[in-house]
């Protein structure tokens, strides 16, 4: 896992879901942790797709996704 | 405090009078155009709201003048009035979306701000045939209802984000829509209308001021009838 990724992806998340750098580890669960709704994480995942310039991502491969860390295993295999 | 408002279709009729209103307030003021500029003391866009691409310059164009549009009175609109028998298609499609593809494309432009915002105010222009119909007008009744459909899942989509969504719904009101259907027309329409006249463009833009204010912080999802009671009970 590249650092400076991770980085980028911790840029895009503190705009989109409001929250502050140290609270996203990957461990942290989006709903219990982060206090972030469907509308939340659609925002992130449409400011990491312009992050990183990729397609916009199927919502079926989002399901079951729930950590923080998780998100950002699917954003890797997607560059 | 001066707002940044975007009217679509606000060079004349009832988008010209929202216009004027929220200028009188202080609010910076944008509106597109299709055909004929606004007058001046407003800031016109032109923008054919059928085209995704125009509708994003238009907002580029009005982020730099102004900012982020805080209040969006989705507004523009046409009529290809017709029997369903002599409707076409593309009669039916055009007028689809133009009126509610339309709002679409604006409000998904607009909530890319207000999103950021944590605030915004979305006021779609309905029109009492939406919920009652209109003999000649299936393509236009069909796309004012489906507005009422699309601002109430807005409704809650963007509520929690203090976004709020509500449809105006004139009735017969003085402008160059309704002078095309021609006096005999008119006259019926405003025989069926209990307040006996057609309203004023102004009387429209009252409530839009209305709903775009704070004292209508907690109204939304709502359909406001401003029909001079043809509508009653729809």
């Amino acid at each position: 896992m590249s650092q400076e990724l991770f980085d980028r992806f911790i840029k895009c998340a503190v705009d989109a879901l409001k929250v502050e750098p140290d609270q996203l580890t990957r461990e942290a669960r989006f709903k219990e942790d982060l206090d972030s709704d469907s509308l939340d994480f659609v925002e992130l995942m449409m400011a990491v797709e312009d992050e990183f310039g990729i397609d916009p991502i199927d919502e079926k491969e989002l399901e079951g996704i729930t950590t923080f860390g998780q998100a950002f295993d699917l954003i890797i295999t997607k560059l | 405090m001066s707002r940044v408002v975007l009217v679509t279709g606000g060079s004349r009729g009832i988008g010209l009078a929202c216009a004027r209103r929220f200028a009188a307030l202080g609010d910076r003021v944008a509106v597109t155009y299709n055909s004929s500029p606004p007058p001046d003391g407003l800031f016109g866009v032109r923008c054919d709201v059928t085209d995704a691409a125009q509708v994003d310059a238009a907002f580029k164009e009005i982020e730099e003048k102004f900012g982020p549009v805080e209040i969006l009175v989705s507004n523009a609109g046409i009529t290809k009035d017709t029997l369903l028998l002599r409707m076409t298609e593309a009669d039916f499609a055009a007028v689809v979306d133009a009126n509610l593809t339309a709002a679409f494309r604006v409000v998904k432009r607009a909530t890319q701000g207000m999103l950021r915002a944590r605030k915004g105010r979305i006021i779609l222009m309905s029109s009492v045939v939406g919920l009652l119909g209109s003999a000649g007008q299936a393509n236009y009744a069909a796309s004012k209802a489906g507005l009422v459909g699309f601002a109430r899942s807005l409704a809650r989509e963007l509520g929690s984000r203090s976004i709020t969504v509500n449809v105006v719904a004139p009735g017969p009101v003085e402008t160059d829509m309704t002078a095309a259907l021609g006096e005999d027309r008119l006259k019926e329409l405003t025989s069926q209308v209990p307040l006996a006249r057609m309203a004023t463009a102004d009387e429209i833009a009252g409530v839009v001021e209305f709903l775009a204010g704070p004292d209508a912080g907690y109204v939304t999802g709502a359909v406001i009838p401003v029909d001079g009671g043809l509508g009653m009970g729809h």
